[in-house]
Parts: structure tokens; sequence; C-alpha cells
């Protein structure tokens, strides 16, 4: 702990701007782009590259092929066994899908689930990151030690404390719940109403990624200048002014950063509802990712649930191509 | 009895406040007001922070019997470690730590050699179709995992590769694989070309340049890149619990899973295996904690 402590003091002052990263984009854009600084090397990195590309294609681009591929066939249990080639089926699939009423409540959960996560997460986090610049140190520091501790927990250890604190016989929320006068929690099951079970996975996701979150705003927030936003109050700017032209101006690009990888990873949650239902989760318990891989693994229709992560990956790769832009933008990828 | 103690105590402790506020005191009552706002709001964060981490470690150390009470004591009470010792008599807990350095650590090996040739390629050459495979290496790791298990697990099973460690090992080289050289390369751009020139100068050939200079220094970004690796294996557990199929190839955390059955949860058990894959992790967390947001933002992805 004591090394948390130390680490943690330093970190969110410590660290030059986030985007720039190991290498920092400006000392790269320099260094790519020098005159004859980089050499071409011929074929050599070509050779260097190669094993790389070979296991990438192997376990990302080749079954996105099969994803494709497979969800216009149908395989079933027989096809997976016999290894006989699966019918083709043409649209047959995605019609079954999308005349699917559940498909369509699934759907919607997954993006209200990943606006309300999103959201909160953002918003609490530059909120604390921003008191953080004005608490005292040791709150900082007490602070920070909470925030690193909570990042490192795994996904699963997460989960399973969360599941341990809202247990409806021994969790410790339903037993302070009760102690408050008029309310008696005692026995409430949370994940009888997926409003509250969902309530309860939304504070796990929040509370594994608002660290993240923090620790990277609050080192963007460092970056800017204090001469700004004092001119900015001499002149007459409220809080709400300086925020909004002195500060956010600075910590944006952060921000959207942040933002946009939190929308990719609040939209792909698959572990915290898959553990948190024991991995039996209810039809009323699936997003788009538990949806497509009980289809495949429960239902044994391997080309149904292809075509639900088809069609995940066609949501998700709108903003996947803006934060590809937003990485190309600030340079990263020179 | 306090106003007098206050006016006695004043000059004596507070010697000073009579006659400096005049100065100070025009601006600071209100900041003051305004830190301790701060610092209740900073404190009740923590509290959210920690609590649950705390309440994994209050539960992991409690007597079972005192878990199964409907009122828990918020504060330690006593300490016991017969959950950790049920949990290392469960079943499998040695297999599954075994399945789990086998798998992580092979991996992770393999990840950074493959990763450290292609970050020395892409941060040293400016080749055609560098900027296209670095965008590559961005998109591949926001593909939902869930979207590349079916098809994995259908070719895996057509190999007869289910239930074999390779076949994970294969899998979690390559999750690991994109955000490895974004990192490495991170540290190769920073080694001065310079030195490498020099030696090569000197005599070196370019593989012996490397190893001999580039490669010294590259240690701690490795050691950087490895430990990241590491914890983002080490967490994993969907493609551990799908691809494989006997209880003692499972992996630590698919482990877990067996606290939970259809009687219920020991939750004593599953807090104490929880704390025994946690520590690991949380202690390598600790050593690289620093470049953890440095590396997410700059194209690092992972979740």
């Amino acid at each position: 702990m004591t090394a948390a402590d130390t680490k943690a003091a330093e970190p969110p002052v410590a660290d030059s701007p986030p985007p720039g990263g190991t290498g920092g984009p400006g000392k790269d854009k320099g260094r790519a782009r020098r005159p004859g600084g980089s050499t071409s090397g011929g074929l050599l990195p070509y050779f260097l590259i190669g094993p790389a590309i070979v296991a990438i294609a192997a376990v990302f681009a080749w079954p996105l092929v099969k994803t494709v591929i497979m969800s216009f066939q149908d395989m079933g249990r027989r096809e997976l066994w016999t290894g006989a080639t699966p019918p083709w089926v043409g649209f047959e699939n995605f019609s079954a899908i999308l005349a699917d009423s559940h498909f369509w409540s699934v759907t919607f959960k997954t993006v209200l689930f990943m606006v309300v996560c999103v959201t909160l997460t953002m918003g609490l986090g530059l909120l604390l990151a921003m008191m953080m610049q004005r608490m005292s140190t040791w709150v900082r520091l007490l602070l920070t030690g909470a925030l690193v501790a909570a990042w490192s927990m795994p996904l699963l250890v997460a989960t399973s404390i969360f599941r341990w604190l809202a247990d409806s016989d021994y969790g410790v929320i339903n037993s302070t719940l009760s102690k408050i006068p008029g309310l008696d929690f005692q026995g409430h099951n949370w994940f009888l109403n997926p409003w509250q079970g969902f309530g309860v996975i939304a504070a796990v996701v929040v509370w594994g990624a608002i660290p993240f979150v923090v620790v990277t705003l609050y080192a963007a927030l460092t970056q800017v200048p204090q001469e700004l936003e004092e001119a900015a109050q001499l002149d007459g700017a409220g809080r709400w002014g300086v925020f909004k032209h002195v500060i956010f101006p600075v910590i944006k690009p952060v921000f959207q950063m942040v933002a946009t990888l939190s929308v990719i990873w609040d939209f792909n949650v698959f572990g915290q509802v898959f553990l948190m239902r024991g991995n039996k989760p209810e039809p009323e318990y699936e997003l788009l990712g538990i949806y497509s891989f009980q289809k495949a693994f429960s239902s044994s229709s391997f080309s149904q649930g292809t075509a639900i992560a088809l069609i995940t990956v066609l949501l998700l790769s709108g903003v996947a191509v803006y934060y590809l832009r937003q990485l190309l933008k600030t340079g990263e990828v020179e | 009895m306090s106003a007098p103690t206050s006016t006695l105590k004043a000059p004596e402790a507070g010697g000073t406040p009579p006659v400096q506020p005049p100065a100070k005191a025009v601006l600071r009552p209100d900041r003051k007001k305004r830190r301790i706002g701060y610092n209740v709001v900073g404190l009740i964060a923590f509290v959210m922070m920690a609590f649950p981490v705390y309440w994994l470690l209050i539960s992991a150390f409690r007597p079972n019997h005192e878990i199964r009470s409907y009122d828990q004591s918020l504060l330690p009470t006593s300490i016991t470690f017969d959950n950790f010792v049920r949990a290392s008599e469960t079943r499998f807990f040695w297999t599954a730590i075994q399945s789990s350095l086998i798998i992580c650590v092979t991996s992770v090996l393999g990840a950074i050699v493959l990763g450290t040739i292609a970050a020395y390629a892409i941060g040293r050459f400016n080749f055609i179709g560098r900027k296209p495979f670095m965008m590559v290496l961005i998109l591949v790791q926001v593909l939902p995992p869930t979207a590349m298990l079916i098809p994995i697990y259908v070719q895996l099973n057509a190999m007869g590769a289910l239930n074999e460690y390779w076949g994970v090992i294969v899998v979690y080289l390559v999750s690991v694989l994109p955000f490895s050289i974004w990192m490495i390369r991170g540290f190769v751009v920073n080694v001065p070309k310079e030195l490498e020139e020099s030696a090569m100068v000197d005599g070196c050939s370019r593989m012996g340049a490397f190893w001999r200079v580039i490669f010294p220094l590259l240690a701690p970004g490795l050691a950087a890149a490895s430990i990241f690796a590491l914890i983002t294996a080490w967490n994993e557990y969907l493609f551990a619990y799908v691809l494989m199929q006997d209880n003692d190839k499972y992996t630590l955390n698919v482990w877990l899973m067996n606290f939970t059955t259809d009687r219920g949860t020991d939750y004593g058990g599953l807090m104490a295996g929880s704390v025994i894959i946690a520590v690991p992790v949380v202690i390598f967390f600790m050593i690289v904690q620093k470049k953890m947001a440095a590396g997410l933002t700059s194209g690092a992805v992972k979740g």
C-alpha cells in the first residue's frame, strides 16, 4: 500500500500531456518528417512486421471475415460437429433477427445503458478531476490512492465484489439501507427488477471506469495556464464562463478521446452482466454482446450469433472511425 | 466554561491571529470555506471508490459465520484465514494457477518478441504501408470480443484445438499484440538514431546494433509493456471459459466461478479467491500505473 501511495502521489502531476503518450506526438512528427531522417530500409521493415501481420490476420481479420461468411449461412450444432459446410441462406439470419422484437429491445437497452454509463463516467470524472485541483493535498493523495486501487481491480473481481455488496440476504447495501428508518431492504433482491439490476451493473461499470477518466482529465487540466484563468476572471467571466471558454478548449482533445473510448467500452460491456448474473443471464439482462453469445452458445445457432455480432460491429464502426480520425488529428499516427 | 478558556488561550496559542488577520483574512475565509467543501466532496468520493476494495478485504478475512449474518459490522472484527484455506483446498485451484501461468507467460513473451520487432520497424523505417498498419493496430482493438469469439471457437473446433493451451495462448498473444507494438514503438522513437548509426559505423551489423545498443535501452519499455500485457492476459476470462473444456485446464478466473453454485454463493471463499487473483495484478499495476493513463490515450487501447 505504501507503494500505492507514493506512486499515487505523483502520477497526475508528473504526467506529461496524456495524448503525448510515451513517444510524444511532436517528437514523432519531427522525426518522421525530417528529410532523410528516416530510412526506407528496403524490404527489411516488411520482414519485421510480417509475423505481427500474420498473427493479427489469423486472430482478428480472418474471424471477422468468417463472421461475415457465417452470418449468411446456417450453422447449427450438426455442422459444428460433423464439419459439414453449412448451407447458404442469404439474408435469412438478418431478416429473422430484425423481425424479432427482442432484438430491438436488446439494442435499445444496449444504447441506453451505454449512454447512461458514459454520461455518468464522463460527468462525474470531469467534476472530480476539477475538484481535485482545489482539494488539500492530503485529500487528493487519499483519493488518488483509492482511484488507483479501484482501477487495478480485475473486472471479474470488481463484479464479484459488487455482487456481494448487493446480495439479497447478507449484502451490506441492504443492511445499511435497512438502518434508515422507514426502509426495509432486508432480503431485497436487486436483480428481480431489471432496472435495479442494471443500476447495480452500471455502478460496477462506472466505478471501474472513473479512475482512468479522472487521472487522464486531471493530467489534462494541469495543462490549463493559470494566467489565462485569472485573466478571464479579472475580465469578469463567471465560473461557467471560465470553464467554457478557457478550461474546456484546452482539455477538449483529451476529453473527446476519453469519451469516445468510453462509448466503445460501454457499448461492448459483457463481463459485468455475464458474471453478475452467474454466467446465465436472463433474457431481460441481455445486451448485444450477451445476446449474440447466448444465441451461439446456448441456442447453438452460431450463424444468428455471428449475424448479431456483425450488426454490433457495424453499429460501432462509426465510433471507431471517429476515434481513428481523432488520433490522426493529434498526430499520434505519424 | 468554554468562553473563559478560549479567551485565556487565545493570546497563547493563537497569539498571532489578532495581529495578522486584517491583512490575510480579507481573502482567506471565503477560500478556506470553499476548500473545506471540496475536501468534503473529495472524502466522499474517496469512500465511494475505496469502500468496495475495503469490503473485499474485510470479507476475505472474516469468518463465515459472521459473513452469514444479517447485520455485519462495517469495521474489521475477527481475522481468520479460513476462507483462504478453503479456497486453496477447492478442487482445481492448483491446476488453475498452473494454467494461468502457462497461458499468460507464454502469450506475453510471444507478444513482446513479435511486438518488439514490429515496433522497431514502424519506429525506425518510413516504408509504404506503415501508416495503414498503424491504423489497423488501432482498429482491431475496438472490435467487440464477442464478434471474434464465435468464429474462433468454430475454427478451433474444426481444427480439433479446443481445450488445448495453444489455442488460448495464440488468442491472448494476438489480443495484447497491438497495444504492445504501440507502446514499444513509443520507446523505440525515443532512442536516438545516432546511437545506432555510430554503432554501425564502428562495425556493427544492423542486427548487432539492435542487440547491443537499442535492446538494452529498450529494456525498461519492454518491462512496462510486458506488465501491461500480463495484466490484460491475467484478467481475461471469456475466451478461457469458452475455449477450454476440462476443469483442470481452466484458468484462475474461470476457477473463481466455482464459488457460485446453484445452491448459492460462498461469498467468503469468493472474496478470498478474488484477493488471490487481484494481488499480483495490484502489485504489477502499481509499478506501471504512471504510464497507464498515457498509454491508454495514445492508442494503446484495452478495456
